[in-house]
């Protein structure tokens, strides 16, 4: 297996999630998942609510991000995120009552108007997104 | 000379309300320290994204996106004033009122300035002023902001700039300068304004840095970044804002808590000054009654 030679920083608001160097990288880019390996070329690249994957030491971790910004430049990943979580450290109880919230919201929707409608689909998708991470750890 | 139970019960009452300055002071400077740690927290963040907007922005190519170009006609001006939720601070609260109230009055004629009130202090100062306009008020901000309070707020304000409600958005706070002194500032918003200095750094660095891949292009990054960068430019106000307040009143308690000692001690003296005064007495009558019986 490959060596653990790229950096990976997962930067959010709350601060710096991680800063390790891991072999491989599979970011959500919008345009489609993408695999970073060592020595490619800069890239920077907007994110999509998903789960970007690295491997470390032969094993693979997984985090969720909710959307974003990536740069890849001399073997650095730097993942900008507004919010970002390991797959272990995930609230399952949480997202699944964030999902269920949001999917009751979507659902009374057509009675009530004043709701935002993307704000209802995108915190479903976060949710969903979050379960889904939590089951691969 | 007063009444010596009189005194003791002052002193007794100066002495609790020392307590509770005390452990006012003593809560503010964990607060302090808090907030602090937030705002060292979201430097890497902030930073990264200032320097990839550098970075999309010194390409020389023009992008024309409303957060970037000022408006041909500046009409509605939007400040958010920023100050704190409750009192006991010291000046903090009424000169970042008074340096808002100017800034209101200092608005050119044929221009309209409206404000959004942060913290319980400003509603309550501006209710009273009905010739302020008043937007919007976001109170219970607590003390120590969340990324989603502040993402919140800039998302409301952004929101009102896109729609064209408003032509320009500054920022009233107090601009955190030690734990001692917060000085009441000013800062524009939107459009994002981009120091010149920063125009030739990023330039100079575009000699040497490396030629990027841009997915899905420069256009789309820009539409991401730049919406987070006024994100957490507001929400790295509101921290500043919220550490002043916090080191205003560690300041305040700290001053009342000396001010009560310092009342102690006189009272203290006085009481036994009047209990040397009565035991003079006593001794003086004793005396003299017994000098009257020989």
């Amino acid at each position: 297996m490959a060596e653990d030679v790229i950096r990976l920083d997962i930067v959010t608001p709350a601060g710096l999630l991680m800063s390790e160097n891991v072999a491989t990288v599979n970011l959500p880019a919008t345009k489609g998942s993408m695999g970073v390996l060592k020595n490619h070329a800069p890239l920077m690249t907007t994110l999509d609510i998903g789960i970007v994957k690295y491997n470390q030491a032969n094993a693979d971790h997984y985090l969720t991000v909710s959307g974003g910004f990536a740069e890849v430049k001399d073997n650095t990943v730097i993942v900008l995120a507004e919010a970002a979580e390991r797959a272990e450290e995930i609230n399952v109880a949480r997202a699944q009552a964030a999902k269920a919230r949001a999917e009751e919201r979507l659902h009374d929707h057509s009675r009530r108007q004043d709701l935002d409608l993307l704000r209802c689909e995108l915190s479903l998708h976060r949710a969903i997104n979050r379960i889904k991470a939590s089951k691969l750890k | 000379m007063a009444n010596m139970r009189d005194i003791r019960r002052r002193i007794k009452s100066v002495a609790s309300t020392q307590k509770i300055t005390k452990a006012m002071k003593m809560v503010s400077a964990a607060k302090l320290r808090k907030t602090q740690s937030t705002l060292v927290a979201i430097r890497p963040y902030s930073d990264k994204i200032q320097e990839v907007m550098d970075h999309l922005l010194a390409g020389g190519e023009e992008y024309d996106t409303p957060f970037l170009k000022p408006r041909e006609e500046v009409k509605n001006i939007l400040y958010i004033v920023i100050a704190g939720d409750r009192g006991l601070c010291g000046g903090y609260n009424i000169n970042l009122l008074r340096f808002a109230e100017e800034r209101l009055k200092a608005v050119p004629e044929g221009q309209n300035g409206e404000m959004l009130l942060i913290g319980n202090k400003t509603s309550e100062h501006f209710r009273t002023r009905p010739q302020y306009n008043v937007m919007d008020v976001f109170t219970n901000i607590g003390d120590a902001p969340n990324v989603s309070q502040g993402k919140a707020l800039s998302d409301y304000v952004i929101k009102k700039y896109l729609d064209g409600e408003v032509d320009e958005v500054h920022v009233i706070y107090s601009r955190f300068v030690s734990v001692l002194t917060q000085v009441p500032d000013c800062q524009q918003v939107l459009p994002i304004q981009r120091a010149a200095q920063a125009d030739a750094e990023a330039e100079q660095g575009m000699q040497t840095e490396t030629d990027y891949i841009f997915e899905p292009g420069g256009k789309e990054i820009l539409d991401v970044i730049l919406p987070k960068y006024v994100d957490s430019s507001i929400y790295r106000l509101l921290l500043e804002a919220k550490a002043g307040e916090h080191g205003a009143r560690m300041t305040a308690m700290d001053s009342a808590t000396d001010n009560a000692s310092e009342l102690i001690d006189k009272l203290t003296l006085s009481l036994n000054r009047a209990r040397q005064a009565q035991i003079t007495t006593e001794i003086t009558e004793i005396v003299g009654g017994a000098a009257a019986l020989e």
